[in-house]
């Protein structure tokens, strides 16, 4: 049985998964459920300088009927008071002392009103503090949130502000509303931050109502732009972690990181992990499905860890990163064809007119008796014989360039594969090439020169 | 005691309509195939994927454009359909699990616009020229509204009351209500077409006339009545298709006996039976043969026995025996299978000496139906008794064109391939027209 307990920068959990600053984590009662259902920890939401929310405040992303895929919201930090606020996070920290608890805090810039708010958070005992820079609406047109993570300087500043007046393990939460979320990291190691969390929500306008023409959320026939959160992020937020977990400074700072972005299930959570997250924050799936989801995220990250032979979160963290590669380092000589096996395929066909329409036309259909066929039937069939007449798509291997288009749209699991095939050039990166033959990158008739000595034929 | 009337409730489509939330989600499910096998499999092509992704789009108006273009009937076909045998039975996903309920979303798209009364074609360019069709059924209409969208004034003549023939009378209730088949027949009047019921033509003689007034002529006569079974007491027997009939246009008159026997086993005899037993007798299907002979798709089959509907295979019925005028039982010999006979069957043989008779009250026959008479009376050449025609469905006679279950002798009759006859036989008419009549100023 896998060990699933973490520390992460000393703060204590006995599993990774924490519920992310959000409505989720608006008050205690809500916490002490979200505990009991197992939760390993909560930040709590964010508190801080006095806010109004409005109605409404979600806008819901659905593809394909899949309800939503993201959520965007227009609401502001916790709207409830703050002595309540800290009354609970004390409560909620003496009931449940195995469990993590964080508080967002989110002030003025000014070294006053973070000093205060550090006292409070301190007085209620709980383990840590997390730093909001990330909110992309409401707050930061006032000069907070995204305001101060989207500039280094500020952030650096409000953050040494921070660390200067506490003993409580600071985690900068940063936004991912920046060209470089390396700038934004790099100031809040400078300004003495413990631990790093990303990524906060994305700007975003999520639709507009064909029948009524409003932006929605529908806010009093107004609408704004929003934070953009949930499974559609992911892949934008693995991309912001593995800039970190790659990036020279970060690493030499040691500072763990907390991943969040669209984790939905054990999966998910695992690829946080694999990229380097030490503990990880969930919101919108706990908003989509309620607290119960966390049973099976550490039950399914358990029981896939011992499968793997990991014995703790640490074993499994990072494990992919060197894999992690630039462009330049690419085996330019590596080739990879796309093949169908014909026992799986369905003859959708989605392959062959993805390949024909949008790709490199190396996909061919062939009738039974390996005749090659054109697409398209003759009416007189009158639907007889479809299933024996139905062509199959036959991959062109020598055409093939490897795109993998075809593997991405085909329905059936396993059906293509992308099979490795010697090339039969020698391995070079374009970083070496380049080196060694900088010619080809500035003059097309050099570059052709070089296709032609490595055997490359472009079709 | 005089049977009461079947309660309403028994002749109601048997499938609910998809709500908006199951279309979608069924909707979102097709794999939206590239050169797809279940259109290859209509034999109209109506282009599944097409229709589907419009309903996944939410475009319903442009659904119901693409399956209506291919075939006028779509809404008929959507719930006549033997879709187990066609588009969903060719459907990719039902390899390892189950196909795209295609059936119902035509309906579902078909019905979004005609229960709204939204026309989606015009009449063509106005040509001067004149057609004439005969019999109103699929293939009748079909040929119609693929004429007047080419521009020709059509005139559709039905002998009976309604128009739409096999839809609006042989079809049960719980598979196509009468109100489906006469959206239809509105769709079709408001492409122009002139729709005259209660006008039979009957000889050769109405046939001249029609050529003499029109520039082409379409038959679509359909087939004849149930084949007389030859037998004692028949005169008692029902006519299956008049029960179908009556359970549509007059399920108040509906009169049948607690002990129902329905003789055959096609898929008619089903129907027939169905309406029975909703009627709520207790229904028994006698047959000759066993249930692998047995002309009713398989599907239907197994509606029929979870209706409760009773089979006997292997009886062949002899005599319908009566007292005082009123059915007391049908008389039966015990069958076995003999040696194939010229439909490559086994030839059912009579067992000596098994006679018994079935108690029931009423007695129905849906054992087939006849040729066509009213081919042999027009004075065209047949095939096998059905209406010869050419692979334009062209008949022995110049301008006259045939098409549906009167020329069915190539193949299975049903309502889709009705329709396509339709479309075929229009664009040959529209071909031969339009040769004939050189463009204005080209004599010049």
């Amino acid at each position: 049985m896998a060990d699933l307990s973490i520390n992460f920068a000393g703060i204590r959990a006995p599993n990774p998964f924490w519920l992310a600053s959000a409505p989720p984590t608006n008050s205690g009662p809500q916490i002490h459920r979200a505990f009991e259902h197992g939760w390993g920890g909560a930040v709590w939401k964010t508190i801080g300088a006095p806010v109004l929310n409005i109605s409404n405040r979600y806008g819901g992303l659905s593809l394909g009927g899949q309800r939503l895929l993201a959520i965007n919201n227009v609401e502001l930090i916790s709207d409830r008071p703050l002595d309540v606020n800290l009354r609970e996070i004390a409560e909620v920290k003496r009931m449940w002392p195995d469990r993590a608890v964080i508080v967002s805090a989110m002030v003025d810039a000014d070294p006053k009103a973070w000093r205060d708010i550090v006292m409070m958070i301190e007085d209620t005992g709980a383990d840590g503090i997390e730093l909001n820079y990330g909110c992309p609406q409401g707050m930061s047109e006032r000069g907070m949130g995204a305001a101060v993570g989207q500039v280094p300087e500020m952030c650096q500043l409000n953050t040494h502000w921070v660390t200067s007046v506490t003993k409580l393990p600071v985690i900068v939460k940063l936004t991912p509303n920046v060209t470089h979320i390396t700038d934004p990291a790099h100031a809040a190691l400078a300004g003495g931050a413990n631990a790093l969390s990303l990524i906060n929500t994305i700007n975003s306008i999520m639709r507009v109502d064909l029948d009524t023409l409003q932006i929605t959320p529908n806010i009093g026939g107004r609408g704004t732009h929003g934070g953009y959160a949930g499974p559609a992020v992911k892949p934008i937020a693995l991309n912001m972690l593995t800039e970190l977990m790659t990036d020279a400074e970060v690493l030499r700072s040691g500072v763990p990181i907390c991943g969040m972005g669209g984790i939905q299930t054990w999966r998910d959570a695992a690829e946080f992990l694999l990229l380097g997250a030490t503990s990880l924050q969930v919101c919108t799936a706990a908003m989509h499905y309620g607290y119960r989801i966390v049973e099976d995220m550490i039950d399914g990250l358990s029981n896939w860890m011992d499968d793997k032979g990991f014995a703790t979160i640490y074993d499994v963290a990072g494990r992919s990163l060197p894999q992690v590669s630039t462009f330049g380092q690419l085996d330019l000589s590596y080739q990879a064809v796309a093949r169908i096996n014909p026992d799986k395929c369905i003859q959708c066909n989605l392959c062959y007119v993805a390949c024909n329409d949008t790709a490199h036309q190396c996909i061919d259909l062939y009738a039974e008796g390996g005749i090659r066929v054109d697409p398209g039937f003759d009416p007189r069939m009158n639907g007889k014989g479809v299933a024996d007449t139905r062509p199959t798509p036959v991959v062109r291997e020598p055409d093939c360039v490897g795109c993998a288009l075809c593997v991405n749209v085909c329905p059936v699991d396993g059906c293509i594969e992308m099979v490795s095939v010697p090339s039969g050039r020698e391995s070079v990166t374009w970083d070496q090439l380049t080196a060694q033959r900088p010619a080809v990158t500035q003059q097309w008739a050099a570059m052709e020169a070089y296709r032609d000595e490595a055997g490359i034929e472009i079709h | 005691m005089e049977p009461a009337s079947p309660p309403s409730f028994a002749f109601q489509e048997l499938l609910p309509p998809f709500t908006a939330h199951e279309a979608a989600v069924e909707a979102n499910r097709c794999l939206y195939c590239y050169d797809a096998p279940c259109l290859q499999a209509c034999p109209t092509h109506i282009d599944i994927p097409t229709f589907i992704r419009k309903i996944s789009t939410g475009n319903l108006r442009g659904s119901a454009r693409t399956i209506l273009e291919s075939n006028f009937l779509g809404g008929t076909c959507a719930r006549v359909c033997p879709v187990q045998e066609l588009c969903e039975g060719a459907c990719v996903l039902g390899k390892d699990h189950t196909p795209i309920a295609i059936g119902r979303l035509q309906r579902y798209a078909v019905d979004h616009v005609q229960e709204r009364g939204v026309q989606l074609f015009q009449p063509g360019t106005p040509t001067g020229l004149r057609v004439a069709v005969v019999g109103s059924g699929p293939a009748g209409i079909s040929a119609s509204a693929e004429l007047a969208k080419l521009g020709h004034s059509v005139t559709l003549f039905e002998r009976r009351e309604l128009a739409g023939g096999l839809s609006t009378y042989g079809i049960i209730v719980l598979r196509e209500p009468v109100e489906v088949a006469q959206r239809e027949v509105e769709a079709l009047k408001a492409l122009g077409v002139t729709v005259t019921t209660q006008t039979e033509l009957t000889d050769r003689a109405g046939l001249d006339l029609l050529l003499s007034e029109y520039d082409a002529v379409f038959l679509g006569l359909g087939l004849g009545a149930v084949p007389a079974m030859g037998i004692p007491g028949e005169a008692h027997i029902l006519d299956g298709l008049g029960v179908i009939e009556a359970s549509k246009v007059a399920p108040e008159t509906l009169r049948l006996g607690e002990r129902v026997v329905v003789i055959g086993a096609g898929n008619t005899a089903i129907d027939a039976a169905t309406v029975a037993r909703r009627a709520g007798a207790d229904t028994l299907m006698v047959y000759r043969r066993t249930e692998h002979e047995m002309t009713a798709y398989r599907h239907e089959y197994e509606f029929a026995l979870h209706e409760g509907i009773r089979f006997t295979f292997l009886t062949q019925p002899i005599e319908v025996v009566a007292e005082g005028g009123q059915v007391t039982g049908l008389k039966c010999v015990q069958m076995r299978l003999g040696a194939p006979d010229s439909s490559g069957r086994p030839r059912p043989e009579a067992v000596p000496g098994s006679e018994f008779v079935i108690p029931c009250d009423t007695v129905i026959k849906a054992i087939g139906q006849e040729k066509p008479a009213l081919a042999v009376a027009l004075g065209l050449e047949l095939e096998g008794g059905y209406i010869r025609v050419d692979d334009t469905l062209a008949t022995s006679l110049p301008r006259v064109y045939a098409g549906g279950d009167c020329v069915r002798v190539r193949g299975s009759a049903s309502t889709v391939m009705a329709v396509q006859d339709g479309k075929i036989a229009a664009a040959a008419i529209h071909a031969a027209l339009s040769m004939a009549v050189p463009e204005h100023g080209a004599a010049d």
